[in-house]
């Protein structure tokens, strides 16, 4: 006899479906040192690549010698522009529509900039030949501040293109302008300005930083010329994009291609780009015919791949005297160093920075965005956000907290105010977004009681005037953040990446016994895909999650997707994922049928198993379908169970956070101690709620690095400054503050399970909130805004500046 | 500078003696990593900040891009490969960090267990401030420590609770 059927509940918890917090299927390795990260890879007569980089911000190269470091014993080759020039080479297409050195072509554009590229049998020597290759340079003046990029008087830089004044997003005003892009209705906003009772303005910059994640980039490429076949093993946080500009770039056909992507040590945008360390591994494996490996060292991590934000946004606001807020005015200067790299959508110079409007009701706004090239590292990725949203929430944040003080209003009571309500959704943004659903009101009214805001506010009074009276030495502060993400890129009518539309694919296959494979066109970088995705597959289908094995990463067997940034992983590739697990649960379901000889209408899913309605003894498993699916179909029908699903979405996710925090400072060593932190997201449906949990820990923990001290720098000869660990500040346990996190539920309203994505609002979120905490501190002194990184320094000289310490 | 004449090594690496011939310059971390095909502690940075690349040497814990490996000449090493028992089960630290949710993109995993089996050693009831003080030579990006901190003090009180096996060494 059968045993007893195990209770709905039962059957649930062995599912281990969506909601479960389910451990993680990817640990295993990692905690027993066997993941698989690309410098642990090691191939028969490989080589080892390493770049010889520009001591200059800005110089002429006169002479490249290299004959002492080929001379020197185990270096293979030194390859420089002249060499990549015949295979046309030496410059390659941004994913902004620029175009970006490989190998710097007659001049260099950034100190650290690669200018040559030695290959030797051991990573040792071929860093003795880097010291070896001399070269001599013309040192010509640096552009170092974005402000005069566009002088009359500029040096140029971009002498490449300097004639060239029709750039890829319109006409260019100057050799050194980029593009100049603008969303809204200049002329309605400028009237309401014109008229509002109460207006601010503050030029607000957010730093250039670096996401830093732990593993460095790096790439082994592979070309096997009896096969005309070439391999990479890289650091791709999009595979398919990068085997297709491999592809265009190298003239090999994309089905002889092949990208690997790894075990990814973290992303968090540093890895979307296509790097000149991939490509001259690549054109090396094709001259010398081995694998060649190219890993990076943390200061060319640091220098030379992907910085982000370093945007300079003057922002205003016009609002009524009882706090309405009637429009919004927005002009940004970026930064974005000798090549436009951007990773945004094509169409999106600037990112989603249109965004800027929050969570907010503003009836009209403008927005300017002006892109220039200066003396620095290009990139301009997204660091743990979808494209320039993080600005833009940083942006707005930061000024309705100065329409705050200036009205002398509560900053949280300025927000409800003004925030959209949830009777508004969809709700169409004066700069053209669709937001899709939110239950704002709510999320800030939780957050507000539950740290107990008005006794804050409270203690925050008297501590001041205990100040006054000489009884502590301490300020108190206390910050919000109501931010609104835009994710999940994207629908195809506006998102691409270089002509290729930004969809994501589910590919799954069902075996005889009731295991699966399922692969997607997105890449994990710590994000727990393996877990997540099975967990929405167990779910639709009453496969168990512990049945279902997760691929991702490999271009010749994964579905082509655009990859994970931008928080699209669940929001594009995980409805991919339910739609294509809906298609294996409707064959499924007409397999039951035939087995159980009732009609289809007759049936009915029951967590793992079909049953027929009204007779619950009459059913069966999944696990019995999925071995009919292969002897036992119904007349007709294909056997086999498998599904695939490529998914265009039909708008964008809107995630969103009410962030609070809370910290002190010592004015007489500007020493700042978070005493409390609490962050709750709204990402919609939750699949995992330990990993949700886990990503906010991280994601809180990055903007706490971003708020309190990371910079990159440059002196104004060009020199970059702080890129070693040792001065780039990556939070330790012992700064890191304890965080406290919570959640709302709103679904998306299109989205096939509702789920909205998560990663990276805790960054978006964060930084405002840390931000606007050390800046309150300081607002009764009439303090209305502080220059980000709110490190040590910087807030001792704030308390100095308003005459608390001398 | 040029290549430089080769030493032997021999190391006691998860209680087996290995070696191999390096330069005297090649680092710890190198040698486990090139000579030893041990993957699992990691390079991160260049000036031993990171802490990916700890392994325990001689009942310290290290940073192995800061030490050269004729420096470990006759020494015994621990690395993450020799966490787990002889009969494959699981440290309790590999466990807690699976348990509690302790990692995610795995690059600091290594470092970070095998650091926090020496902290546990020295401290065997660390308080939540005593493990973030103790882990502090050991970056993460991803986990923001508190899942971490979470999972060291669980192994600690499953280590006090149940008699000690030892790690393969």
């Amino acid at each position: 006899m059968n045993a007893p059927t195990p209770s709905r509940a039962e059957r649930e918890a062995a599912l281990k479906g969506m909601g479960f917090a389910r451990r993680r299927t990817e640990d295993a390795r990692f905690i027993q040192g066997k993941g698989n990260y690309v410098d642990d890879l090691k191939l028969p007569g490989m080589l080892f690549g390493d770049f010889v980089r520009s001591p200059y911000g800005h110089a002429r190269i006169k002479k490249i010698d290299i004959s002492k470091a080929a001379a020197l014993p185990g270096v293979k080759a030194i390859l420089t522009a002249n060499d990549l020039k015949p295979l046309k080479l030496h410059w390659m297409p941004t994913l902004a529509g620029d175009v970006q050195a490989v190998l710097a072509d007659e001049k260099v554009l950034f100190a650290n900039q690669e200018v040559a590229f030695v290959i030797a049998e051991d990573r040792y020597i071929a860093a003795d030949a880097v010291e070896l290759v001399e070269v001599e340079y013309e040192p010509l003046p640096p552009l170092v501040d974005p402000f005069k990029s566009m002088a009359p008087d500029a040096p140029i830089l971009r002498e490449d293109i300097k004639d060239k004044l029709d750039g890829a997003h319109g006409k260019r005003r100057h050799p050194n302008h980029i593009f100049e892009w603008t969303v809204g209705d200049k002329a309605a906003t400028d009237k309401v300005f014109a008229d509002a009772p109460v207006k601010v303005k503050e030029l607000i910059s957010y730093q250039r930083v670096h996401p830093a994640p732990l593993e460095t980039c790096a790439s082994v490429a592979s070309m096997d010329k009896i096969r005309g076949e070439l391999t990479v093993w890289g650091t791709f946080q999009a595979p398919h994009v990068v085997r297709t500009v491999a592809s265009i770039l190298s003239g090999i056909p994309e089905h002889k291609i092949r990208i690997i992507s790894p075990d990814i040590g973290g992303g968090f945008g540093n890895k979307v780009g296509v790097y000149p360390g991939y490509v001259c591994s690549i054109v090396a494996s094709i001259v010398l015919g081995v694998p060649v490996k190219w890993v990076e060292d943390r200061i060319e991590n640091l220098s030379a791949t992907a910085f982000a934000r370093d945007y300079h946004m003057t922002a205003e606001l016009a609002a009524t005297a009882d706090g309405k807020i009637l429009g919004l005015r927005c002009h940004v200067l970026a930064d974005h160093g000798a090549f436009d790299a951007c990773a945004d959508p094509s169409k999106y110079p600037a990112g989603f920075f249109n965004i800027v409007t929050g969570s907010y009701d503003i009836p009209v706004a403008h927005l300017a965005v002006d892109g220039v090239y200066t003396n620095k590292a290009p990139g301009g990725v997204a660091y743990r956000c979808s494209f320039r949203v993080t600005e833009a929430a940083y942006c707005i944040e930061r000024i309705v907290d100065v329409l705050a003080l200036k009205l002398n209003m509560d900053p949280a009571e300025l927000r409800l105010k003004n925030l959209i309500q949830p009777q508004q959704f969809p709700y169409k943004s004066a700069l053209g977004w669709e937001y899709d659903s939110g239950e704002y009101p709510t999320a800030l009214k939780k957050a507000m009681q539950t740290v107990g805001y008005p006794a804050l506010r409270a203690e925050q009074k008297q501590k001041r005037e205990a100040f006054k009276r000489g009884e502590t030495r301490e300020l108190m502060g206390i910050g919000i953040a109501f931010f609104t993400e835009i994710v999940g890129a994207g629908p195809s009518r506006n998102c691409d990446i270089l002509g290729i539309a930004m969809f994501d694919s589910a590919e799954i296959r069902v075996h005889p016994t009731g295991a699966a494979i399922a692969r997607f066109g997105t890449k994990s970088q710590g994000q727990a895909h393996e877990t997540t995705y099975a967990q929405i597959i167990a779910t639709e289908t009453g496969i168990p999650a512990d049945m279902i094995a997760v691929e991702e990463g490999d271009t010749s067997t994964a579905p082509y997707g655009l990859g994970t940034y931008g928080s699209r992983s669940t929001p594009v590739a995980g409805a991919a994922c339910a739609r294509a697990a809906r298609k294996i649960q409707a064959k499924a379901k007409k397999i039951a049928a035939h087995l159980l000889e009732v009609s289809e209408n007759d049936i009915e899913f029951d967590v793992d198993r079909f049953q027929v309605k009204g007779l619950p003894e009459k059913v069966k498993t999944m696990k019995e379908i999925c071995w009919a699916a292969y002897n036992n179909v119904p007349p007709g029908m294909e056997p086999g169970l498998e599904a695939v699903d490529y998914y265009d979405p039909p708008n964008m996710t809107y995630p969103f956070g009410a962030y609070i925090c809370v910290l002190d400072i010592d004015v007489d060593t500007g020493a700042v101690k978070v005493r409390r932190f609490y962050a709750l997201d709204d990402c919609g449906t939750r699949i995992n709620p330990m990993v949700i949990e886990g990503q906010v820990h991280g994601g809180l923990t990055e903007a706490f690095g971003i708020a309190m001290g990371q910079e990159i720098t440059y002196d104004a000869t060009g020199n970059v400054q702080g890129v070693t660990l040792m001065d780039y500040f990556l939070p330790t346990a012992v700064e890191t503050p304890v965080w406290e996190t919570d959640h709302t539920v709103t679904p998306s309203p299109h989205h096939p399970i509702g789920a909205k994505g998560v990663g990276e609002s805790p960054n978006v979120g964060g930084v405002p909130a840390f931000s606007n905490a050390v800046i309150d501190a300081f607002a009764h002194l009439g303090v209305t805004h502080l220059q980000m990184p709110h490190d040590q320094w910087r807030v001792w000289k704030a308390a100095e500046k308003a005459g608390l310490v001398s | 500078m040029s290549t430089q004449a080769k030493t032997r090594v021999t190391v006691n690496v998860n209680g087996r003696d290995m070696s191999a011939e390096v330069e005297p310059r090649t680092l710890l971390i190198h040698f486990l990593r090139e000579n030893l095909n041990l993957t699992g502690p990691h390079i991160g940075c260049d000036t031993s900040h990171c802490g990916a690349c700890t392994v325990d040497l001689d009942g310290k814990s290290v940073k192995s891009c800061t030490v050269f490996a004729v420096q470990a000449e006759g020494s015994k090493v621990l690395t993450i490969e020799g966490m787990a028992a002889a009969d494959g089960s699981l440290h309790p630290l590999q466990a807690a960090f699976h348990e509690h949710h302790g990692l995610q993109c795995g690059f600091c995993t290594p470092g970070m267990i095998t650091r926090a089996y020496r902290l546990l050693q020295e401290n065997p009831k660390p308080s939540d401030a005593e493990i973030r003080m103790g882990i502090s030579g050991n970056l993460c990006r991803c986990t923001g420590y508190q899942n971490i901190v979470k999972a060291i003090s669980a192994a600690a009180d499953v280590m006090a609770s149940q008699p000690r096996k030892e790690a393969a060494e």
